[in-house]
């Protein structure tokens, strides 16, 4: 199938990717054979199938309500890559 | 001093003193650093193993109870977290990044006193088939420098391959322990889906991932598949189903119903020496009296796009945690939020990478869901359907593990959908969620490693191994 | 203007629920910590983790549709909603997206009318919350606190059915009220255990078409949802007499300067690419499993009303005020197991104890006083034996002595009611010899002097008269 440039973009957006021009050119063209290849799919009957949706052999696997493994607060912000003593810190939308 | 491949082999003398866990160490670490050139290690725990070594070699010498894996050193794949070491699934987005837990799988390792002497490379977040889509470069294979190690578990094959560590624990989500393990001349199994706990391995894709060891006899196969399988408090996804004896191999004792696919074997691209192995052994099989015959499996042309349009999508949303947001890699070009995540996961993601979450972010978009997401699944359905009555009919399911033996390096890179056809052997297994073990049968005209994949009934492990066994020993001449 | 239009509302209400830790890990979900220290690696989305989902989410959320009459749901997904956004770890939130674990259902409200009315529910489903970022106290970056993260939340929706920003209030004090009951989340809107948005639209009367949608978000309290409603309300009425055309979008409610105003929102529709969790196997919810729930029920807001209007004759306004929580209606049921008048024992209850514990900030579980000492009380009135102000000095006693009864205190601070009439009629003789010319006035027709007769014998007997016989017997005497 042909991808449309703002149909990569619309992907790369959702999966918050960005490409240059020359990547782009690469990434649909990619794309385009990925899809193709997932179209063999259509060829196989699935009248009346229902999706597989679970490879689990079990059901309600629920844990009891207990207050386990907590992290303090130096364990959880060590790998942060930007922070303060108490919070994580994101950099903020900047007006020009 | 030289020490001898398989655990099997040496344990016994380790528990009565005879080898040193000391020496051991010294033997691997020393294998390891000759062969630096393999880029199979990414980290090696050289301090830690010979103080591990140490107290354990005084614990035997005070008579005291050891584990299990006393003497085993084993190297864990890139993707499986020890706690606080490193892990990166061999990508820049998680560089020196460290973890606060030990997965389940390290957990039980560490109980039966196993030492872990490193972290080995893979293919980046275990997508690939040939370890060269890995940050830190690729592993080369031991027996042929030229050659790829496979993929994704290259730098856990090629250890075990060179003696580099005892065994090692790679991750299989579409024949990522078994290719490479093929492609060295070791054993590599994908347990069935749940058998393992999945807890502290980075996911891929979720319905599809499975640890495995790779090792270089049955025997040490089936000890680890015994101390790391079994229900897991910290993954729902885990069976409640009991673990067998599998370290106690019984002998094949009655006739096997045995089929093997033929329009898999004789499809193209099949190396001649691959196929002609394949058939030594079927017949080698039927002369022993075991009924061995071709079954039709029509689903062969779909079991990859199926793989990938399914795995693809999993992956896209399971590596959206890799933003720069909590941990790991930040652009330092961050100014805002958008760019925090845009940039981090564009610098940070390899090629491969950005390749699968994008093809998987647009099957899952709301205009194709139903054409590729929805279509897939019921494609998965029919395909485990076929599957489950292949296995009504039949104990095993045989097949070469690969098309072919290990590839020069650079030779699939150029086009992704040559790269994901190699799978096609491999991917009917964890599709369905049953178990498949490759064990070497031999190497081809240039001296590269052969394996034969044999796939059985769900939870059917303990009967696996035994077959393994029979074969090696009767069969595979 | 508003006879010919008819607005439309929908609100979508997220409850946290009151479980000890997270939906699907072990850290603490509690309100009001140091930051980033209800958390674990399964919370902040670590490399290798995976859900595990809370037994008592699970259990809350049935509660939850059984008090809101909805089918429960018997067959489970869980479903993942992928998205980016800073206070969210996983880059995707666990939720329900197909099989919500409530379906249909209503609530019933009343309105200031005395009518009552049914707001039908859409769906309630189980999902997770998010952290917190904070915007205003670094100027280059916003700080961000996950002790959130994870925590359990039930998504209610409602069918379009509210009309009037009261309706909403209303309604939103009622689902408040039967969370609390259900012991399920504490409903503090402020803290935001408790959150609404809405959804409004405005169509002439009769048409059955929608008008076009407008979200409001960001009303921190149930006076700010009816006054977002109704400002909302008039602004779309106008743009449409105006001929201007409505956008649908998202609109933020300020509320110093109650009005809404646009959002400046980048993604305009996002495309979520719901998909089955597969870390999560499916919850299958039994019959039993719901009849154990049901069992745990207490008594629901509704059905005590009911029987408070019917079982113990009260009206409409004291059974409502008896029936805001689930302490005050057990209390005041608790006096009547010992007592039979049920108009004082409300009035006691509304009245006296409930200024109490305002009073001094405290609630009907501190009260230390039994329910039946209540009831000692009041009986000690009916039996004659202290006027109502006296029983009032007595209960500001009691409070303070709790082991003592009210006969006790009553007889120590000398407030037993004389109503032995020879000693009466001793002190009224003694109280109408001071006024000898006041009788005659009395005689003449100014029956008003009865209170000044009646206010000296009150004195002469130190309050203890008791007024009902000692204005017959005054009375009685004076007629002679």
């Amino acid at each position: 199938m042909k991808i449309t440039d703002k149909k990569i973009d619309e992907i790369a957006n959702l999966a918050r990717l960005e490409f240059n021009a020359n990547e782009k050119i690469k990434i649909k063209t990619d794309l385009e054979k990925i899809v193709d290849f997932f179209d063999k799919l259509s060829e196989v009957n699935t009248d009346g199938v229902e999706p597989l949706i679970y490879m689990i052999d079990c059901q309600n696997n629920l844990r009891e309500d207990e207050i386990k493994n907590e992290i303090s607060k130096e364990e959880a912000l060590k790998n942060a890559p930007d922070k303060d003593s108490d919070y994580f810190k994101v950099p903020k939308f900047i007006k020009k | 001093m030289n020490y001898p491949k398989g655990f099997n082999n040496f344990s016994q003398k380790v528990k009565s003193g005879e080898i040193s866990c000391c020496a051991l160490a010294e033997f691997y670490l020393s294998n390891i650093e000759k062969n630096k050139h393999l880029n199979a290690f990414l980290e090696v725990y050289a301090d830690e193993a010979i103080q591990q070594a140490k107290k354990l070699d005084k614990k035997i010498e005070n008579c005291e109870k050891t584990g299990r894996l006393a003497g085993m050193f084993v190297g864990l794949k890139d993707n499986i977290c020890y706690k606080n070491h490193h892990v990166s699934a061999s990508s820049k987005i998680l560089e020196g990044f460290e973890s606060l837990y030990s997965a389940t799988v390290v957990e039980r390792l560490l109980a039966e006193d196993a030492i872990i002497i490193g972290r080995l490379n893979c293919d980046e977040f275990a997508m690939g088939a040939s370890n060269e889509n890995s940050a830190y470069g690729a592993v080369l294979n031991y027996f042929d420098n030229t050659k790829v190690s496979g993929g994704s578990s290259g730098g856990a094959a090629v250890a075990v391959q060179a003696n580099l560590c005892t065994a090692s624990l790679g991750s299989d989500t579409g024949g990522s322990v078994r290719q490479p393990a093929a492609f060295t001349g070791n054993f590599g199994i994908k347990p069935t889906y749940g058998r393992i706990s999945r807890y502290g391995l980075l996911s891929y894709a979720s319905s599809f991932d499975q640890i495995g060891p790779i090792t270089s006899t049955i025997e040490d196969m089936a000890l680890l598949l015994e101390i790391i399988s079994g229900n897991d408090e910290f993954d729902a996804t885990c069976t409640q189903k009991p673990v067998e004896k599998y370290s106690e191999i019984n002998k094949i004792d009655r006739k096997l119903k045995i089929a093997y696919l033929d329009n898999y074997i004789n499809s193209n691209g099949v190396q001649p020496e691959v196929k002609e192995k394949t058939y030594q052994i079927i017949e080698n099989l039927k002369n022993k009296g075991h009924k061995v015959e071709a079954a039709n499996f029509e689903l062969l042309d779909y079991l990859v796009p199926c793989y990938y349009v399914l795995t693809t999508a999993e992956a896209s949303s399971n590596l959206s945690r890799y933003s720069g947001l909590l941990y790991g890699y930040r652009s330092k070009n961050s100014i805002d939020l958008e760019s925090t995540f845009k940039k981090s996961r564009s610098e940070g993601f390899g090629d491969e990478v950005k390749r699968r979450i994008m093809s998987g972010t647009f099957v899952l978009s709301s205009d194709y869901y139903d054409a590729y997401y929805s279509k897939a699944q019921k494609v998965r359905r029919v395909i485990q359907n076929r599957t489950k009555e292949l296995f009504a009919d039949y104990d095993y399911i045989l097949n070469p593990t690969t098309p072919t033996t290990a590839f020069e390096i650079g030779g699939k890179t150029n086009d992704p959908i040559a790269m994901y056809l190699a799978d096609i052997f491999t991917v009917q297994a964890p599709l369905a969620g049953n178990p498949a073990l490759s064990i070497p049968c031999g190497v081809d005209n240039n001296g590269m490693p052969i394996g034969i994949q044999v796939m059985t009934d769900l939870f059917n492990e303990k009967h696996l191994i035994n077959f393994a066994k029979y074969l090696c020993e009767e069969i595979i001449k | 203007m508003n006879s010919k239009y008819e607005v439309v509302i929908g609100l979508e209400i997220h409850a946290q629920l009151l479980t000890k830790s997270k939906a699907f890990s072990g850290d603490r979900a509690e309100y009001g910590n140091h930051p980033n220290t209800n958390v674990s690696v399964v919370s902040l989305a670590h490399p290798g983790t995976l859900p595990r989902h809370n037994k008592n989410a699970v259990e809350k959320a049935i509660k939850i549709g059984l008090a809101f009459n909805c089918q429960i749901e018997r067959y489970n997904k869980y479903s993942r909603k992928n998205y980016f956004y800073a206070d969210l770890p996983k880059g995707y939130q666990i939720t329900q997206f197909d099989t919500p674990i409530c379906k249909g259902g209503f609530v019933k409200i009343k309105l200031k009318n005395g009518t009552s009315k049914k707001i039908r529910l859409t769906r309630a489903h189980m999902e997770e919350d998010t952290g917190k970022s904070i915007h205003d106290i670094e100027p280059q970056n916003s700080l961000i606190d996950y002790n959130r993260a994870g925590t359990p939340l039930i998504e209610i929706v409602t069918e379009p059915d509210i009309r009037t920003g009261e309706e909403a209030f209303q309604f939103l004090t009622e689902v408040r009220k039967i969370l609390r009951y259900l012991d399920v989340c504490d409903g503090n809107m402020e803290e935001g255990s408790l959150r609404c948005d809405c959804n409004i639209s405005v169509r002439p009367i009769g048409s059955s078409e929608f008008g076009t949608k407008v979200e409001v978000k960001n009303m921190n309290s149930m006076s700010n949802v009816k006054r977002a409603i109704e400002f909302e309300t008039e602004r779309q009425i106008t743009a449409i007499e105006k001929g201007e055309k409505i956008a649908a979008e998202t609109r933020s409610f300020d509320a110093l300067k109650n009005l809404t105003f646009s959002l400046r929102s980048k993604e305009m529709v996002n495309d979520y690419r719901y998909f089955p969790e597969p870390d999560l196997p499916p919850l299958i919810v039994s019959d039993e499993m719901i009849k154990q729930i049901a069992k745990q029920m207490p008594q629901l807001p509704e059905q005590l009303y009911e029987k408070f209007l019917n079982n113990y004759n009260l009206g409409s306004y004291d059974a409502s005020v008896l029936t805001e929580t689930k302490e005050i209606a057990a209390f005041f049921e608790s006096i009547c197991k010992t007592c039979s008048n049920y108009k004082a024992a409300a009035n006691w209850t509304m009245v006296h104890i409930k200024g109490y514990l305002n009073e001094n900030a405290l609630e009907f579980d501190d009260f230390k006083l039994s329910p039946e000492k209540i009831s000692n009380l009041i009986n000690l009135i009916d039996e004659g034996k202290i006027s109502n102000s006296a029983a009032q000095k007595v209960f500001a006693e009691l409070i303070n002595h709790p082991n003592d009864t009210s006969e006790i205190i009553a007889q120590r601070l000398n407030l037993i009611q004389t109503s032995d009439t020879t000693e009466l009629e001793k002190l009224i003789e003694t109280a109408l010899n001071k006024y000898p010319q006041k009788i005659n006035e009395y005689k003449s027709g100014k029956t008003g002097l009865l209170g000044l007769f009646m206010g000296e014998v009150m004195k002469l007997s130190g309050g203890k008269a008791d007024p009902k016989i000692a204005s017959k017997l005054i009375k009685d005497k004076l007629e002679k």
